[in-house]
């Protein structure tokens, strides 16, 4: 469904990207791990046509988007939904019109219609009861639920997430892993994970790739990963007290 | 050409000389004004959407945050200009008994000049500010970049609003400055210089031609496009979190008030000169 061919990217002298090759397969949850700087942002930038490589392709369903003009992208963009890191909530909207803004915006639905998904959306992600409140009032765990609500008004078929544990306790970052899980097999859609918390990647991945140094230099199912030889890939395990042992163990 | 707000950073080599410098930056503010031209153009394309319910009623808020509650700074700030533009042409015009003719001098002043002028600085240093500080937090927090990424086209959602709102209120705001000016002056040419309020208010009115308020409101409206096009760019120029946000805040203040001065005097020089 998504493939990188051969990718590379260099901001500011540096190549960020070095020749990466992935292939993320329809209905699976791809996690990328690695360490920060390693380019697992500027991979999920590449997939939504917001950077073009220097050299190589990235293709979504056998379209190019890296060769693809601006009302191309834009296209291309309404298959994608995204959950950022901060969940980029418009603070001066509610949560409500935060998840309506793109039905609102792109839609000539009727409010009725467009008031029953936002409900809808809020229920998957658990937040109906604060449909009315503002992303100040929310907490961390809660504004990604919103984010995500809003990820998925539009139906998508890709859903990319930026860090979507960073900044959360362990018990809230637990439940979100849940939620990125459950939203996969709920509606199956294809999931793209970035992140540092390899404890998220072994419960909800279905492959891991790591990308270390520009390269991807593992990609594997969480299984293999925790018993992966690789230098770099131990080192992670390691550093986050990662053995075949834990509540992953379902998963591998 | 569509503009691209969410951009890839953008990295160059220092330049090798001075000379080297200066032309980088020539081409590199050149390409800016040339990018804000866009994004005024984009924003203008965007108003026959107004009749969309969301966006008018971002229209009607940006009028009351942008207009309405300017009215306070452009009363107190218009008062006093007239007030003192009143009392240092009158002491002059009083070595020559002539202190009546203060009332002409304030009007002309006022509404061909003073007024429009006033009221595009004040809002430059207010509402500008405010339009270039929320839009560079919005880039720093990801949300320009959610709306680019949802099809969302930001210039649509945030500038065209802010646009049509100063584009009504501005002009209003601007002739509501001159009227608070001539007041001024009038206060302080009763009070001040001994001219009564009739003898006042008559020559104020008898030199005034159709032309010193269109003229004017022109020079308002332009005003507020200059503001809204320089602040929305700058604050979507915004790069490197806080500092960048209050960077961006900055140099849309100093460019607003450079493009009022400059744009002030070419217009006076066309109609006038």
């Amino acid at each position: 469904m998504i493939r990188f061919e051969n990718v590379s990217k260099a901001l500011g002298g540096r190549k960020v990207l070095d020749g990466v090759d992935l292939d993320i397969e329809r209905g699976s949850t791809f996690v990328i791990v690695g360490p920060s700087g390693a380019g697992k942002s500027v991979t999920l930038k590449h997939m939504l046509g917001l950077y073009r490589p220097d050299a190589g392709r990235v293709l979504v369903d056998g379209e190019v988007v890296n060769e693809m003009t601006h009302d191309e992208i834009k296209k291309i963009r309404k298959r994608f939904g995204v959950l950022f890191q901060s969940a980029a909530l418009i603070e001066w909207l509610d949560v409500g019109e935060n998840v309506a803004l793109p039905l609102r915006e792109k839609t000539m639905m009727a409010d009725g219609d467009i008031e029953e998904a936002v409900r809808s959306k809020l229920k998957l992600v658990g937040l109906e009861a604060a449909i009315r409140k503002h992303p100040s009032e929310l907490s961390g765990g809660m504004r990604k639920r919103a984010g995500l609500a809003r990820a998925l008004i539009e139906n998508p078929e890709i859903i990319l997430y930026d860090e979507p544990t960073s900044g959360l306790d362990p018990v809230s970052s637990r439940s979100i892993d849940r939620l990125i899980d459950d939203t996969r097999k709920t509606l199956n859609v294809t999931s793209v994970v970035v992140t540092h918390d390899l404890h998220s990647a072994l419960l909800i991945g279905t492959k891991i790739g790591m990308i270390y140094g520009g390269k991807i230099v593992e990609v594997s199912t969480p299984a293999e990963f925790v018993n992966s030889q690789q230098e770099f890939v131990r080192a992670f395990l390691e550093s986050q007290f990662i053995t075949t042992k834990g509540p992953w163990e379902i998963n591998i | 050409m569509p503009i691209i707000i969410t951009r890839e950073p953008e990295f160059s080599q220092p330049p090798l000389n001075s000379m080297g410098a200066i032309g980088r930056r020539i081409m590199a503010d050149c390409s800016e004004m040339g990018r804000a031209l866009i994004l005024l153009a984009e924003a203008v394309r965007f108003i026959p959407g107004i009749t969309r319910k969301r966006a008018l009623r971002e229209v009607l808020n940006q009028m009351y945050v942008g207009g309405i509650m300017s009215l306070s700074v452009i009363t107190v700030v218009s008062i006093f200009t007239g007030m003192i533009l009143a009392l240092q042409t009158g002491i002059e015009l009083r070595r020559f008994s002539q202190e009546a003719f203060i009332g002409s001098a304030v009007m002309m002043s006022m509404l061909r000049e003073m007024g429009p002028f006033m009221t595009g600085i004040i809002l430059a240093a207010s509402v500008g500010a405010a339009f270039a500080a929320q839009m560079g937090t919005m880039v720093v927090s990801e949300e320009i970049a959610a709306l680019e990424v949802m099809s969302i086209d930001p210039i649509r959602l945030l500038v065209m609003p802010r646009l049509v709102a100063m584009a009504i209120m501005t002009p209003l705001l601007s002739f509501y400055g001159c009227l608070m000016g001539v007041l001024g002056g009038a206060i302080v040419g009763k009070t001040q210089l001994g001219v009564s309020w009739a003898a006042y208010i008559t020559n104020a009115t008898t030199f005034v031609a159709t032309k010193d308020i269109y003229v004017g409101l022109f020079k308002a409206f332009l005003f507020c496009v200059i503001v809204v096009t320089v602040s929305c760019h700058q604050g979507f120029l915004t790069t490197n979190g806080a500092v960048g946000v209050g960077k961006s805040t900055r140099r849309s203040v100093v460019m607003s008030f450079l493009a009022i001065l400059i744009s002030g005097f070419f217009v006076t020089k066309i109609f006038y000169a």
